[in-house]
């Protein structure tokens, strides 16, 4: 074949190919999706809105990975200020109450499911999940999604080598202490425990285990105007802790966010506190044999610990001048592909996720999952534990992501010394209830 | 001395000449700068569904904010650091590269490469090198008995910051310092050899004076790149932590902008920054126009 030939064939090749994309996008309803899953979760993120386009032919969504939790939300922010908002946007949980308060920009879930006539029942979500984004009275304001909760990583090679038994990972703060410091003083790892997301594992879902509140107003469900309360006593001793593990040398500060995940991959850190979305990674990384557990407590604080909370994101929907009716319904039956059992216990089993509904957690049970994985149903089991109070609901502060950077700022002090305890949780609150004043008057 | 304009004999030509650059500019420079000036003096929430007018509160909030005012103190010896190091070193290395060397053009290039990266990977690789548990470079310090962790350390995270950045910028320097040293007569290295100058003599007494353009000008882009294009260092680096250590106005203004969706205070303190942005080109032009020898 000559060379002119063959330009020409690829040239038709590629005309057909965009007549056959521009047919198809003018028969099925398009909209746009925008999301913060990265990497091995992105493929399969990628995998799910295929399937959801390949089961229909009337809609069709274009998902779009727009960087990390904050880059995605403040490029739907930007979006919206520019009316060119995308239909469906990732929001991570601590983006709630922003999201909540944005009035006239959201479509909630539950108007936006009573509008298009979908059905759609809030009962089938676990009581966590549907907890954090629902407004105080019970509504939906947000499609739940990729749903985590914080737990116990543990490296068995190592406690066999140690002798302790690797079915038994430490219950409580004292195991946990005592765990950490025999494995940092033998040199079995160099680092006996650290922890991802510092505020997120130490402070907030601390204090639902503990049944404590962690600001007025039930967490700010009840409103703008709540105040922090972690000047508890229990959250004064365990910052105490954190910073005497720090100086014997059983915890190491990994840095902030998801920073520290790679020391327990690579062996170096023994036990990890960490999402237990951290498990794709886990399958594909880690050359070791590895356990899940429960969020340790104080045993002298609380008998039964209380469930924990949800980490993760959730889907928002936004208005946009251009969106018609069509659009929503495409959205609407998109989120209802999402919460059926069976898509909802495949996206759990790929992702280390939660399920988001108790039908999906029972799919799950019914394919074997937990007799192949051992402890991948701990990161469920403990957010569903029973009587859950209004201090294991979840948090609605505004600006959420400031208060965790100045927990972050605040506690790295301590932990280098120059601060006490005392003065931590002092600084934080005052800090931390300077942030909410000042989200507050951004809606007088 | 008389003014002389230069005459065009076509009247409409050079405005369409310079049409396309000046569109540019309003779009992209003059449009935007604008939306910010305006947007900081006013309140809105996030999604700006309510936006009113607010007169200097955004200005009075960061000026009364002592972290604010450690951001500015920060980025000024940040900064300062940055640039008298890498310039110093580019210096260094311009001037062993000036005379015929072998294998210069390898030199040359290795030296260059950094400059080519961009800041994120400059980050990670140095957070390789670093990172307090498992990196080379704090294991070999662990051997020599020094604790290495900037994730806790401020003093350390800043040193690597600056470290990072230096790496980064050397390249830069080098080449227009070379170029300098270059440009230099060789008539008056010559006559300055048959006086018997010494080496370090003809260093400080002719080539560094007649380098002077190229010093001032570098010494302001080494300023403004140390307050704007370090931020994806910092980002990958410190985020700006531990405890603030590393949150220079740049940084403090991201994360207000766009962690907290502080947006009207994030424009004030653009705002603040476009300001120093024009003393300091005000400044470059005035110096370079009066102070600095020419050839």
């Amino acid at each position: 074949m000559d060379l002119k030939l063959r330009v020409v064939s690829v040239l038709l090749g590629i005309l057909v190919v965009t007549l056959g994309m521009v047919m198809v996008g003018e028969t099925r309803v398009e909209v746009e999706f925008w999301h913060a899953m990265g990497g091995a979760l992105g493929e399969i993120t990628a995998g799910v809105v295929e399937k959801f386009n390949n089961s229909q032919n009337e809609y069709y969504v274009k998902a779009t990975h727009k960087g990390s939790y904050i880059e995605t939300m403040s490029a739907a922010i930007a979006a919206y200020r520019a009316g060119e908002a995308p239909h469906i946007v990732q929001v991570y949980e601590v983006g709630t109450g922003t999201m909540i308060a944005a009035g006239e920009a959201i479509y909630p879930v539950h108007e936006l499911m009573v509008d298009t006539g979908v059905p759609f029942d809030p009962q089938v979500y676990i009581a966590p999940v549907k907890g954090y984004y629902s407004f105080a009275d019970g509504r939906m304001a947000s499609m739940p999604f990729n749903s985590s909760t914080a737990v116990l990583w543990y490296n068995k090679d190592i406690f066999r080598r140690l002798g302790f038994d690797p079915t038994q990972p430490p219950k409580t703060w004292p195991e946990l202490r005592d765990v950490a410091r025999k494995i940092a003083s033998s040199g079995a790892a160099k680092i006996g425990f650290s922890c991802t997301w510092l505020s997120w594992t130490q402070f907030e879902q601390f204090a639902a285990i503990h049944d404590l509140p962690f600001a007025t107003k039930t967490n700010g469900f009840e409103g703008m105007d709540a105040e922090l309360l972690l000047d508890h006593p229990l959250f004064l001793r365990h910052v105490q802790t954190l910073i005497d593990m720090k100086k014997e040398g059983s915890f190491t500060y990994g840095g902030r966010d998801s920073a520290p995940g790679p020391l327990f991959l690579s062996q170096e850190a023994a036990l990890l506190m960490e999402s237990s979305a951290l498990l794709p990674r886990a399958v594909r990384e880690a050359q070791f044999d590895w356990g899940i557990t429960y969020m340790p407590y104080y045993d002298d604080f609380i008998a039964e610990p209380k469930n924990s909370i949800i980490g993760g994101a959730s889907l928002w929907v936004m208005k946009r001048p251009d969106a018609t009716p069509e659009h929503y319904k495409a959205v609407a039956e998109f989120f209802r592909f999402l919460s059926q059992p069976e898509n909802d216990a495949d996206w759990h089993m790929a992702t280390g996720y939660v399920p988001v509904t108790v039908k999906g957690y029972e799919v799950a049970q019914a394919r074997g999952h937990y007799q192949k994985n051992p402890g991948a149903d701990i990161p469920i089991l403990q957010l569903m534990r029973p009587g859950s109070t209004p201090n294991t609901r979840g948090l609605r502060l505004g600006n959420l992501p400031s208060i965790r950077v100045a927990i972050y700022e605040e506690v790295e002090k301590a932990l280098e010394g120059a601060q006490g305890a005392e003065e931590t949780i002092k600084n934080i609150v005052e800090r931390g209830n300077a942030i909410l004043r000042e989200f507050e008057a951004m809606y007088q | 001395m008389t003014k002389v304009s230069a005459v065009f004999p076509n009247k409409v030509l050079p405005y369409l000449l310079v049409t396309p650059q000046l569109t540019l500019t309003i779009i992209f420079f003059i449009w935007p700068s604008l939306q910010a000036l305006y947007q900081s003096f006013t309140a809105s929430d996030p999604f700006g569904v309510k936006t009113r007018f607010v007169g200097l509160k955004n200005f009075r909030d960061i000026f009364t904010d002592p972290y604010y005012w450690h951001s500015v103190r920060l980025s000024f010896v940040f900064a300062l650091q940055v640039s008298l190091f890498v310039m110093a070193v580019a210096l260094l290395l311009a001037f062993m590269a000036k005379n015929p060397l072998r294998g210069a053009t390898v030199y040359k290039v290795f030296l260059l490469w950094p400059y080519a990266l961009a800041p994120v990977t400059t980050a990670i690789l140095w957070v390789f090198m670093f990172q307090p548990s498992i990196g080379i470079v704090a294991t070999v310090l662990r051997y020599m008995g020094l604790t290495w962790n900037h994730t806790l350390h401020g003093g350390q995270a800043l040193l690597l910051l600056i470290l990072a950045s230096v790496w980064k910028q050397i390249g830069y320097n080098f080449v227009f310092f070379l170029a300098a040293l270059h440009s230099v007569p060789k008539s008056f290295l010559e006559a300055a050899a048959v006086d018997g100058a010494s080496s370090s003599q003809i260093f400080t007494r002719i080539l560094f004076p007649l380098a002077s353009p190229t010093t001032f000008f570098l010494l302001v882009m080494n300023v403004i790149f140390s307050f704007f294009d370090t931020f994806g260092i910092i980002d990958t680096l410190t985020k700006g932590g531990p405890a603030k250590a590393t949150e220079t106005m740049c940084y403090r203004l991201f994360v207000d902008g766009f962690k907290s969706f502080l947006i009207n205070r994030s424009a004030a303190q653009s705002a603040v920054l476009m300001l120093f942005v024009m003393i300091l080109t005000a400044l470059q032009f005035r110096f370079l126009q009066h102070r600095v020898h020419y050839e």
